[in-house]
């Protein structure tokens, strides 16, 4: 455990001034706030909207466009730094000549991977919420705080990490199998497309697509939610197509550490 | 009672799919050596040293370093080496000396060890600068630090004298030499053979997988010399009397050169071409190089 806790902290280390690392900050910092812009620019637009109905119009802007194309972009973007790291360096000989298990050098860049986009999500979860309070601040016309969007809004950014875990796991085994960015980035994105596809077309069997299941997740949240204000906002966080992401990234993950292995002495 | 030899592997034989690249090699590498480990490119070095570093397994457990066998030892056995495979592994987006801190985080080594390295490899001066914009030169001596930063009893170096300048070799050979006077042992492949000449006590000499001699230079020396050269004061003369009794002689830079047997023979040549009249000025074993002996005994 501290031979994995160690290549952790190694990892943040090699990545702390990249932009693998930076784009999970910079891209929510960046995008809330174009989008808070054009939000508050247009205030009167909103004015005659309960607080309720205000929250959704702002958060649905960023789930929509986050579940179907920048989240699976930016999971591929991030998987491949991690281990081109080690590709561009020629490391992995030296890093399997370590006195440390081959298991907690491999978990360890998966699970920076995957902490990456919960990163991510979570900026994302707290700018919006931070955004919209500025605005109410000086628009006193926006009622963001007039309703608590807080815990829904991180239980909805919660669920669309667990969905894009299969993304995560398959992206993180092509870039270690691939170096070049292009085979990375080309299969993920016409895969993304193909996922998009699925949810859109709703296919009975869409949620066992990885690359619609963060799509697929956010149209059944849209659907199951009641915005009449009559009953309380929830919706159910494990539904199938969570589930189907889960075991896809557990059947990734270890089907990466084979590939790996052989890939260490190349 | 400590390990006479700190690598030891025994028959190790292995193959890529149906290509045989190990045949039956049994390396010894004495405790506190500098073993170079000499063979043309696609001999097996390289194999060899991602053996011993449990990057390739053999599934008969006939590796050992330390008396102990590296499958059941990976681990522990890691712990007391320091390795340069190929080229070094380098982040170029990190300085040098955060490719240390890296390296030092990773192995629970503490930050003053960092110093030492960068000091006795002589990068001290260009530590703050990217590794991506070093030389061939600075990312073998980076290499070297990485290498050298556990403080190993076993450093396997894989060519480390690549894209060195001279001085940088002189250094790098002086630096080794140093660590072996301390106790260490190091284990070099190179195909520079007047460097590894100049400064392993011990070479192995590997050629189609299969480990075609081991031992120490004086050994190699002494195995290869099987000339005698003659001086006389005539030499063709003396040639065609020693062709007339049934040597086998030639005529090489004004001496005779005859097929070495036996000391007793080399008594009796002496004898002949003082009977017959010859003056004999001198009667030798002349010592072949490295690159002679090298090239020799891949040749056969």
């Amino acid at each position: 455990m501290q031979a994995f806790l160690i290549s952790l902290r190694s990892e943040f280390y090699k990545s702390r001034n990249t932009l693998s690392f930076w784009s999970a900050i910079l891209l929510p910092l960046i995008i809330c706030a174009l989008i808070a812009e054009g939000f508050y620019v247009n205030s009167n637009k909103l004015a005659g909207m309960t607080g309720m109905m205000q929250w959704f119009r702002f958060s649905g802007a960023f789930l929509g466009v986050m579940g179907s194309l920048l989240l699976p972009m930016l999971v591929i973007f991030q998987t491949f730094s991690i281990n081109n790291m080690e590709h561009r360096a020629d490391m992995w000989k030296s890093l399997f000549a370590l006195p440390l298990p081959k298991w907690s050098v491999y978990s360890s860049k998966f699970v920076y991977a995957v902490f990456l986009t919960a990163l991510c999500l979570t900026l994302f979860a707290s700018f919006i919420i931070a955004a919209a309070y500025l605005m109410n601040f000086f628009k006193p016309e926006f009622k963001f705080n007039q309703f608590d969007m807080s815990a829904l809004l991180f239980k909805l950014h919660l669920k669309l990490f667990l969905a894009s875990i299969s993304i995560i796991s398959l992206q993180f085994v092509f870039s270690l199998l691939w170096s070049d960015f292009i085979q990375c980035m080309g299969l993920g994105f016409l895969l993304t497309i193909f996922g998009i596809i699925v949810a859109n077309l709703g296919w009975k069997y869409g949620y066992a697509i990885p690359y619609a299941q963060p799509m697929i997740a956010m149209n059944a949240v849209t659907k199951e939610i009641k915005i009449d204000g009559t009953q309380t906002i929830d919706f159910v966080l494990m539904t199938k197509e969570i589930y189907v992401s889960l075991a896809i990234g557990l059947a990734a993950f270890a089907s990466g550490y084979f590939i790996i292995r052989k890939r260490s002495v190349n | 009672m400590p390990n006479e030899f700190i690598i030891e592997t025994r028959k190790l034989s292995y193959s890529f799919a149906s290509q045989k690249v190990l045949n039956e090699v049994s390396l010894q590498v004495p405790s506190g050596s500098i073993y170079g480990f000499l063979g043309p490119n696609g001999a097996g070095k390289t194999t060899t040293i991602k053996i011993l570093l449990n990057l390739l397994r053999s599934d008969k457990n006939n590796v050992l370093l330390f008396g102990e066998e590296i499958n059941k030892n990976r681990l522990k056995i890691l712990s007391r080496i320091g390795a340069l495979v190929e080229q070094p592994a380098i982040y170029s987006h990190l300085t040098g000396r955060e490719n240390l801190n890296n390296r030092a985080m990773l192995l629970g080594i503490p930050k003053k060890r960092i110093d030492v390295v960068q000091n006795i490899t002589g990068i001290d001066d260009y530590a703050g600068k990217k590794a991506g914009k070093y030389s061939l030169g600075m990312k073998q001596r980076l290499g070297i630090a990485l290498a050298l930063l556990p403080d190993p009893e076993l450093l396997l170096l894989d060519e480390p004298t690549n894209g060195l300048d001279p001085n940088g070799i002189i250094e790098i050979r002086k630096l080794l030499q140093k660590l072996t006077s301390e106790g260490k042992t190091v284990f070099v492949s190179s195909h520079i053979l007047s460097e590894v000449e100049k400064m392993a006590t011990h070479v192995g000499i590997i050629n189609h997988g299969k480990l075609l001699f081991q031992g120490s230079i004086a050994h190699l020396h002494d195995i290869s010399i099987n000339t005698i050269s003659i001086e006389v004061n005539n030499v063709v003369d003396a040639a065609n009397m020693l062709l007339n009794k049934g040597y086998t002689a030639d005529i090489k830079n004004e001496s005779i050169i005859l097929p070495y047997s036996s000391q007793r023979e080399m008594s009796c040549i002496n004898k002949l071409l003082v009977d017959s009249g010859f003056s004999v000025f001198g009667l030798s074993r002349p010592k072949n190089d490295l690159e002679t002996m090298f090239l020799n005994i891949t040749k056969n």
